[in-house]
């Protein structure tokens, strides 16, 4: 049995490494949907219930959310895996001038892999490979606002080994470091006019991949009663620093007045905030109620400047606020094979009126979640979510474009947001 | 497998519908009115502005960025329907007839060597061969050139008539017909509105030669006008008022422009009349050498037989003082009696043509006085008393070196043109007047310009070469920037006379010179 399971085990970190080497990137990058570039999709049965889960013990989804309650599952190996299809646009007008545009942006698709181990009553391992930031946008090129941006894709996947102990009956602890590997593609026109001869937009790619950074994260899980628990939980902030890039200048016109055409490096750091999670969870017979305050540390992300290897650089500031988001869950099993779910978030942008820029088109939002799971064996259970995010429509701008100008309208933006994942146990 | 199509369909038709929607989106209309116009078939006509002309040359980004099709851009809000234009076949600009190049390059702005930057024609063969007719109609029925009687001349697009002048080889691309005229062929397409833009050539065209045509006013035969003279503002009125009818005739509504004055084009304002900077013992010298020309002048007269008092009163003139600092250039005037020796200082609101030779006017004193040694030896004789003969008089006389008529605008030139412009003005307002049409006060604008500018959402829009951002490379014509805010201008005038609420264009989002090396 023990032998079984390690084999399991391996078994996973190898599916793990050859996963990662088929460029987890192009699943790993969704549109951004939470606030900033936060993706806020970490599991079926969390989302269903309004992405809750910091004190809630029920699968290895606890990886991500509170690793502290590893240590409490009943079986000796929980995996959870699963994906997201994220459908989300952003339309955008100004009525000054007539001008509209609307995003093409293709499905992005965070996933997740936990899996945990108990090794002993009173500690358990385990391993958790996620997908918190990311952000893929895409504006029609030259679009009023392509001086700030054209598209972007940044995707980041954390990998995670922790290890979950149980201090006494009342409380645990887990955690782990985190080890994050990013990448990064971010076209945009140089300015509002400039052009080579041929009236091409002049523009600059950045693009870099595989920027490294280490972070750690820390959860505590109190059991008040049978029925009642608390929870906490923080993760690092993590900055991945880009300087291995390279950065492409296009269509600029042949004259020593402005930059030449052609690759240089370049240097820009982005911020991954950290957060924290405070929580609780009550269950009653067949029924669960979760609630999760969440707050993330944006005011990391003063701006975001990058410097070019050929001498020029692009200094956007974006002076994001802490933000708070409100989740609400709740859970009820009519059956030994069925669980239904249902949630509700309130999630309030960081975002700073003024610095509302269209490559992280976000203002607060109210997320709208449901989901189930069957139970197909013993061992497994097909889980499946959906999430509407409804943000309200804003009128906005953002005031620091370097020629002095301010690019602003109207924006409305939505995202639907199916999932699919499986639970295992053993 | 049909059932997943099925569900693949259904997803994505759930999912398209679920995309982010506006409250009151522009796209499905609805948000801009347009009033008592019908912009559903818009037709401009003009000349080189409504055409898109711009750095000396017509060019394919230039045309994009014409005020009319600006304009149909946003009248595409209302009902506008599309907006075809004549387009050339590159961004060199040069016209070709039967594979010779006619008309120059455009201009970009070059760097030299020493990093200095200036405007250069752009190098290259063109493509646009004028043989090639395009099938039209076009909306954009701007022709570079055009004059306000040409809109009505018969043959102006013929092939044929190019290489004598009585055709315009840019008409000839799209004249439906070598006999067409330009109003025909605009009115045949039965505008819902128009725009028209003419008679800035009538003035412009006398202006730019330095006034080296005539003023033909008291002349009603345009037909026996050469191409720098400038048009009797009867015949102005007449065809003027004509190209209106023919316009208006299925139009909902139009909007004029009128007519700018020369002095608020930087082509007319960027070589300042006093750049003749002196030192202190530059002036003293050039002061003693006209004082040596007014000597030589009254001695010289005398000799003929004028009297004394007359031929000192006369002489008088040419003893220029120059001090240290800017002093105005000399130019060439006519001779006449109270002028014998034809030229004099520049006067305070008289003007140099930005194509003067700027190199000549630095190092070979044009302008002044060229030097040579020979004339340096006759001045020093004179200093030291001595009596020239009269060849060395003659040197010295010689080497006063005016301006060309050619290079500036003097006061009689700018007069004659200030009294045209004025008469053409009130025509056009008063035809708007009496037409209900919409009028585009260019000439305020254009002064508005040159008087401190216009503020845009990232800085001041003015007149100033090269730098102001409004007028492109070869002085006289907008950039794409200047003539959206022309296009803007005609929405305020279009809104107020027809009630519609057509939004502006942000001018801040368009072009204004472009840079590039020349080869």
């Amino acid at each position: 049995m023990h032998f079984i399971s390690l084999l399991i085990i391996n078994i996973l970190f190898l599916i793990m490494r050859k996963i990662l080497l088929a460029s987890l990137f192009l699943l790993a990058s969704a549109t951004t949907f939470a606030g900033g570039y936060r993706v806020g999709l970490q599991g079926q049965r969390a989302l269903a219930m309004g992405h809750t889960g910091v004190a809630y013990v029920n699968t290895a989804e606890l990886a991500f959310f509170n690793p502290a309650g590893l240590v409490y599952l009943e079986n000796k190996l929980n995996v959870s895996a699963g994906g997201f299809g994220v459908f989300s646009s952003v339309a955008w007008q100004n009525e000054n001038t007539g001008q509209y545009a609307k995003t093409d942006s293709p499905m992005g698709t965070p996933f997740y892999l936990y899996g945990s181990y108990a090794a002993t009553e009173w500690m358990s391992l385990g391993l958790a490979v996620y997908t918190p930031y990311g952000s893929t946008v895409e504006w029609p090129t030259d679009w009023a606002g392509s001086h700030l941006v054209n598209n972007i894709e940044l995707a980041a996947i954390f990998i995670q080994p922790l290890v979950s102990l149980k201090i006494n009956d009342v409380m645990s602890i887990g955690g782990g470091p985190i080890f994050v590997t990013g990448n990064v593609n971010f076209n945009r026109n140089a300015n509002r006019t400039l052009t080579d001869l041929d009236g091409n937009r002049s523009n600059i790619t950045v693009d870099d991949s595989g920027v490294t950074n280490w972070g750690w994260s820390l959860g505590a899980l109190f059991n008040v009663t049978d029925s009642f628990r608390i929870g906490a939980h923080y993760r690092s902030e993590i900055i991945l620093e880009s300087t291995e890039g390279t950065a492409t200048f296009a269509d600029f016109p042949n004259s020593p007045l402005t930059p030449s055409n052609g690759e240089t490096s370049f240097q820009a750091s982005l911020p991954l905030p950290a957060e924290l999670t405070v929580g609780l969870s009550y269950d009653c017979e067949k029924w669960v109620f979760n609630f999760d305050y969440t707050r993330t540390f944006w005011d990391v992300y003063e701006d975001l400047d990058i410097i070019f290897g050929n001498g020029r650089e692009s200094i956007n500031p974006r002076n994001y606020d802490n933000s708070s988001i409100y989740k609400f869950g709740v859970g009820y099993a009519p059956s030994d094979k069925f669980t239904l779910r249902a949630g509700y978030y309130y999630d309030q942008t960081p975002i700073k009126s003024g610095y509302f820029a269209p490559e992280t088109p976000r203002n607060d939002s109210n997320g709208f979640t449901a989901g189930l799971s069957y139970d197909i064996s013993n061992s497994f259970a097909i889980d499946a979510s959906f999430l509407y995010v409804r943000f309200k429509e804003i009128n906005e701008s953002y005031d620091y474009v370097d020629d002095g100008s301010s690019f602003g309208g109207t924006y409305k933006s939505s995202a639907f947001i199916p999932g699919v994942g499986l639970t295992y146990k053993l | 497998m049909k059932n997943y199509i099925k569900i693949l369909a259904l997803s994505s038709v759930f999912l398209a519908a679920c995309e982010a929607e506006l409250e009151n989106p522009i796209e499905d209309g609805g948000v801009y009115t347009s009033g008592s116009a019908d912009f559903s078939n818009y037709v401009a006509v003009g000349n080189s502005l409504t055409s898109g002309y711009a750095d000396g040359a017509l060019y394919i980004t230039g045309q994009e960025n014409s005020f009319p099709n600006i304009l149909a851009g946003q009248f595409a809000l209302v009902g506008g329907g599309e907006f075809t234009q004549p387009l050339v076949n590159d961004n060199l600009g040069g016209l070709l007839a039967n594979g010779n190049q006619i008309t120059e390059n455009r201009f970009v702005l070059t760097v030299d060597a020493q990093g200095n930057p200036a405007p250069a024609r752009l190098s290259g063969t063109p493509t646009t061969e004028i043989g090639n007719i395009l099938t039209g109609p076009f909306n954009n029925m701007g022709v570079p050139g055009a004059k306000s009687f040409h809109l009505i001349a018969p043959g102006y697009g013929n092939i044929a008539g190019v290489s004598a002048g009585a055709a315009n080889p840019y008409f000839v691309r799209f004249a439906s017909s070598p006999n067409a005229t330009v109003i025909e062929d605009a009115a045949a397409q039965s505008p819902s509105f128009f725009s028209l833009w003419i008679g800035n050539n009538d003035i412009l065209s006398y202006a730019t030669s330095g006034g080296v045509g005539v003023d033909q006013t008291g002349n009603l035969n345009p037909a026996s006008y050469g191409s720098n003279d400038i048009t009797d503002p009867n015949v102005f009125a007449s065809v003027y008022s004509q190209e209106v009818n023919a316009l208006s005739a299925s139009a909902s509504g139009g909007v004029l422009f009128n007519i700018p004055d020369v002095t608020s084009i930087p082509f007319f304002t960027t070589v300042p009349n006093n750049a003749l900077v002196l030192d202190a013992s530059q002036a003293a010298s050039l002061t003693g050498f006209f004082q040596a020309v007014a000597g030589i002048f009254i001695q010289g007269a005398i000799q003929q037989g004028v009297p004394a008092a007359q031929a000192q009163a006369l002489g008088a003139q040419y003893a220029i003082q120059f001090n240290p600092g800017p002093n105005r250039f000399i130019i060439d005037v006519p001779v006449t009696q109270t002028n014998p020796l034809g030229f004099r200082q520049m006067t305070e609101n008289e003007l140099l043509l930005l194509t003067i030779n700027q190199g000549a006017l630095r190092t070979q004193g044009y302008g002044s006085v060229a030097l040579s040694p020979e004339v340096l030896q006759v001045l020093g004789k004179l200093q030291q008393g001595g009596t020239p003969t009269p060849q060395e008089a003659g040197l010295v006389l010689a080497a006063v070196n005016g301006i060309d008529d050619k290079d500036a605008l003097d006061t009689s030139e700018l007069s004659a043109i200030a009294t045209a412009q004025a008469a053409y003005n009130a025509t056009i307002s008063g035809i708007a007047q009496a037409n209900g049409l919409a009028l585009v006060d260019a000439r305020a604008t254009l002064q508005q310009l040159a008087n401190g500018g216009i503020s845009y959402d990232a800085g001041t829009l003015t007149s100033t070469f090269a730098t102001g951002g409004a007028f492109s490379l070869d002085g006289v014509h907008p950039t794409p920037r200047g003539y959206a805010y022309l296009a803007n201008l005609a929405i305020d005038a279009i809104n107020s006379t027809y009630g519609s609420t057509v939004p502006k264009v942000n001018i801040g989002d368009y072009n204004t010179i472009t840079a590039s090396q020349a080869n």
